[in-house]
């Protein structure tokens, strides 16, 4: 009896992987819709927004020569408002050459010590996170679409797995404060869907901008869960699953959260 | 139906050192026996509204005179004193999963079955025995439904 009890709550803990997104499309919403009037002029106005000044930096890194070769970016890739237009929208993805599921991040990171034979620049370093906003934002407007056929499907179901899993001290899943209490509040604080078309974004709380994997350990180390190593691939199939669940919405970043 | 701190028995957690846990019983919907000494009532108010040691007020609303932020995820607890007993809201503190599966609260003395909790926090219960009682003899003042 006991024993049947504890498989039936294991079973409620890990359900099996089923391609869900459990908010119907038509009622799918950027973080942007649950901010104050004040953060969404903030983000809206590029002047004002405090993001632009990571995506400056980034445009100038991108024509800056770097590591043993001295070379740029654009000497590689030309002008990036058209070689990188709509790049952002398919990440995380697969690396054709390695197999492996890389976001973002890893991928300039690849770029810049294998092409630029550059020291690898450091996670949630002021110019990685430059370069990936500045990527990220010539995407703006265009939608989501992460790709799960083929190689990635893997990575996607491991992500959508972890997101229903129950964690941490507090025993909560992403679902439980992203799926099934989108809208209410927690303290004080509006709870989104967990969207991460806005990111890398600025962040008040931090005073800095921030990597999507950066505001993912905030949401674990709130539920009292172990953090995993930048880089990890579980964040990295993660932000798989997220960038499907929100497939269509609008790339936003460099957004302006709490 | 008769689980002794359901969590911890089973042999795929032999391996695992001795509970810090005071034993507790689950009849029915309730865990009747306190697990501590008698509950403090004041000493539970103050448990409930510290937003960091039980963090209760980042869900629900609770009576408070001084009118601080709270969150609407959870039912408000006003009245939650006349509604429920003293043992059912023992189970419910202890770990609402075994009151409802999905239940989205989190267990407040359990540690076992947890999965990756943070180092810090590992094997220890979010609140102690004594804390329990407390949060219990406070709740069971709150038999007004509204202020
Ligand atoms: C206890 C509640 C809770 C849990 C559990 C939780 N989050 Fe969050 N999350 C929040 C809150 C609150 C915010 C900040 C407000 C907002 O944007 O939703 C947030 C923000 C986010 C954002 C940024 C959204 C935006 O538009 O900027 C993403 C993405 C996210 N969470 C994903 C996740 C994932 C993935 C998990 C599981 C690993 C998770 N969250 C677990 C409460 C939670
Ligand atoms: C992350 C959210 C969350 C936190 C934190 C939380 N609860 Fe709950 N609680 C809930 C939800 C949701 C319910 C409704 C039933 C369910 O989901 O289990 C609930 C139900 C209850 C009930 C039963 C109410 C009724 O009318 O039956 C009591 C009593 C209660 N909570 C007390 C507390 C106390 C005391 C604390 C802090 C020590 C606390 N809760 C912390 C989410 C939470």
């Amino acid at each position: 009896m006991k024993a049947l009890i504890l498989i039936a709550l294991v079973f409620c803990a890990v359900p099996a992987a089923a391609q869900r997104r459990v908010i119907p499309p038509s009622d799918i919403k950027s973080g942007f819709e649950f901010l104050g009037p004040d953060l969404k002029k903030l983000q809206q106005d590029d002047f004002a927004n405090p993001g632009t000044l990571w995506v400056d930096r980034g445009e100038k890194l991108w024509r800056a020569a770097a590591g043993g070769d001295g070379k740029s970016c654009a000497d590689c890739h030309g002008d990036a408002r058209t070689s990188m237009k709509g790049v952002a929208v398919s990440y995380p993805k697969i690396d054709e050459r390695t197999g492996k599921l890389m976001s973002l991040e890893a991928r300039i990171l690849q770029s810049r010590v294998e092409r630029q034979k550059a020291p690898p620049l450091a996670r949630e370093s002021e110019d990685l996170l430059a370069l990936s906003a500045y990527i990220t934002s010539l995407s703006r407007g265009l939608p989501m679409e992460a790709n799960i056929d083929g190689p990635a499907r893997r990575n996607f179901e491991l992500g959508e797995a972890f997101f229903f899993r129950r964690r941490g001290q507090l025993n909560l899943a992403c679902m439980h404060c992203h799926d099934a209490n989108w809208g209410r509040t927690l303290f004080e604080e509006r709870i989104s869907q967990g969207h991460p078309n806005a990111w890398p974004a600025y962040r008040l709380d931090w005073q800095t901008m921030g990597s999507l994997e950066r505001r993912l350990r905030a949401c674990l180390s709130g539920v009292r869960a172990e953090i995993l190593p930048y880089g990890s691939p579980e964040y990295t199939d993660l932000a798989l699953y997220l960038s499907w669940r929100a497939r269509g919405l609008p790339i936003e970043s460099p957004g302006v959260r709490r | 139906m008769l689980l002794v701190n359901l969590m911890t028995a089973g042999s795929a957690r032999a391996q695992s050192p001795p509970s810090p846990l005071v034993p507790y019983r689950v009849e029915g919907n309730a865990i009747d026996t306190p697990i501590a000494e008698p509950g403090d009532a004041q000493r539970g108010q103050t448990i409930v509204l510290d937003r960091t040691l039980s963090s209760c007020v980042l869900c629900h609303l609770v009576p408070d005179p001084d009118r601080r932020p709270m969150g609407n995820v959870a039912p408000p607890l006003a009245g939650v004193g006349a509604r429920l007993t003293a043992g059912r809201l023992r189970l419910r503190m202890v770990d609402s999963t075994l009151v409802n599966p999905f239940s989205v609260m989190p267990p407040y003395y359990r540690v076992d079955g947890l999965h990756q909790v943070a180092p810090a926090w590992r094997g220890k219960p979010i609140l102690d025995a004594q804390q329990i009682e407390d949060v219990v003899a406070w709740l069971m003042t709150l038999k007004e439904v509204a202020q």
